[in-house]
């Protein structure tokens, strides 16, 4: 099958995840001749998150409209647990997110790239990236065959492993308090799941992170932690054990799927290009740091990797120099709200669980909403911590 | 050097993204680590699933 891919492309995105989709169908339809690669076998398996999206992030983020069979479940709100068991509900009159099906939403975005005139192909992975005479050769192999493909551009959107990136010079190495470990469980047979999205915090439930059930419809739901060292004193998957051994609606659960995962929480790449080279989603540590999710995230960046891709073309400059502008637009469009959403979760991390019970009496769902945006939530959050004195030290830093 | 209980991986490839001398790789085979690992624990603390460990010379 690589005998029928051209021999030289604008664009070599790898990776089709949501980034890497986002990069190939915005490349297709602004006229770039791309291939998009994908190594594994399936494009979405396996899945390496919680899968819930947002209103704002899938109709303007992503951009599509929330119908097809990779719809799960409406969410209609949420319910955050402080480690004391007080809870704070978010409520909504009807559908502010979507719990998804990763395979086959994944799979939807890379068949859209595939529409709009890209070149899909799994189960292709690339390697040997070379710079020569201001293009990049690299060599494609699936299975017995191998292929030399030259690109003006690579978009890098292989996650978090992140190989193309280092082999093209940036080393995108998350250090450990940078990164969550996840593990997560698809459970069944579970007696209600609702339409809310639930999360537990504690350093004892889940040090530096959280757990989270996401309910799936008929009885199923997405059970999962992610964690950070050096909070954790054990692994993700013992804390995750012990927590669905807690509940009483888990505990006799029916365990159908097991993932594990890295999500690169700690702020995302300043220096995201060089020679030849965007790199997107993951791999860029393009995540929101309170919560995880970087769909919608990486979904954009492919979005305005291929922009600037169109735009070196034009100008028939791929240097570092040129594509710097994509970092500026990352930055102007998400990155600067992301960087604010770090510094809170940064306040947040330092307090004990006592101090998490006493916050939890002061907020309201809205304000929670107002935390995942970066938006008034510091200053409201400022405002709380001053009244306990051993937290305006704290308090300072969002003032 | 690092060795992998093939049993605990899922196989999911968070410790190559926590190396930070690029040492280890997410095969088709599952992961391999390279000469250049300098033995820093990094992946050993981080993975989700405890499959990781420093073998002995």
């Amino acid at each position: 099958m690589l005998s029928n891919l051209p021999d030289e492309v604008d664009v070599l995105v790898v990776g089709m995840g949501p980034g890497g989709s986002g990069a190939a169908k915005r490349c297709a339809e602004l006229g770039l001749r791309v291939i998009g690669v994908e190594k594994r076998a399936e494009i979405g398996a396996p899945k390496r998150c919680g899968e819930a999206i947002s209103r704002h992030g899938m109709t303007e983020r992503i951009g599509i409209e929330p119908k097809g069979p990779w719809i799960v479940q409406e969410v209609h709100g949420a319910i955050v647990y402080a480690p004391n068991g007080t809870s704070i509900k978010v409520d909504y009159d009807g559908p502010e997110g979507w719990v998804v099906e990763r395979k086959v939403f994944d799979k939807h975005l890379a068949s859209l790239a595939a529409e709009a005139g890209a070149r899909v192909i799994a189960k292709t992975e690339a390697s040997g990236f070379r710079r020569e005479n201001g293009r990049v050769k690299v060599t494609l192999k699936s299975g017995n065959e191998s292929k030399e493909v030259t690109s003006k551009i690579i978009i890098a959107a292989d996650g978090v492993e992140s190989k193309v990136a280092r082999e093209m010079g940036i080393n995108t190495f998350n250090k450990l308090p940078d990164i969550c470990a996840g593990v997560q469980y698809e459970m069944a047979g579970i007696k209600h799941t609702g339409n809310m999205i639930e999360f537990f915090f504690g350093n004892d439930t889940a040090p530096g992170g959280y757990i989270w059930i996401f309910p799936k419809g008929r009885g199923v739901a997405n059970v999962g932690i992610g964690i950070r060292k050096p909070w954790a004193k054990k692994t993700a998957l013992e804390y995750l054990d012990d927590f669905v051994q807690s509940r009483p609606e888990l505990k006799d659960a029916s365990i159908i799927e097991v993932n594990s995962g890295g999500v690169p929480v700690g702020g995302f790449l300043t220096d995201a290009v060089d020679d030849n080279l965007i790199v997107v989603g993951d791999a860029a540590h393009h995540v929101n740091p309170i919560h995880g999710g970087g769909i919608p995230e990486a979904y954009m960046a492919g979005r305005l990797a291929a922009e600037t891709a169109s735009e070196a073309l034009k100008a028939r400059d791929f240097s570092k120099g040129f594509l710097k502008r994509y970092d500026k637009a990352w930055n102007d469009q998400r990155g600067t709200r992301l960087k604010k959403i770090l510094k809170l979760r940064e306040v947040i991390e330092t307090m004990s669980d006592d101090d998490l019970n006493w916050l939890a009496e002061y907020l309201k769902g809205d304000d929670l909403v107002e935390f995942s945006r970066g938006g008034s939530g510091l200053v409201k959050l400022g405002k709380i911590l001053m009244k306990k004195p051993r937290l305006i030290k704290l308090a300072r830093k969002l003032l | 050097m690092i060795k992998v209980d093939t049993d605990k991986c899922l196989r999911c490839g968070g410790c190559v993204g926590v190396c930070p001398v690029s040492a280890l790789e997410l095969t088709e085979h599952g992961i391999k680590c390279s000469g250049r690992c300098t033995s820093c624990k990094s992946c050993v603390n981080f993975c989700p699933v405890g499959a990781l460990s420093i073998k002995d010379d």
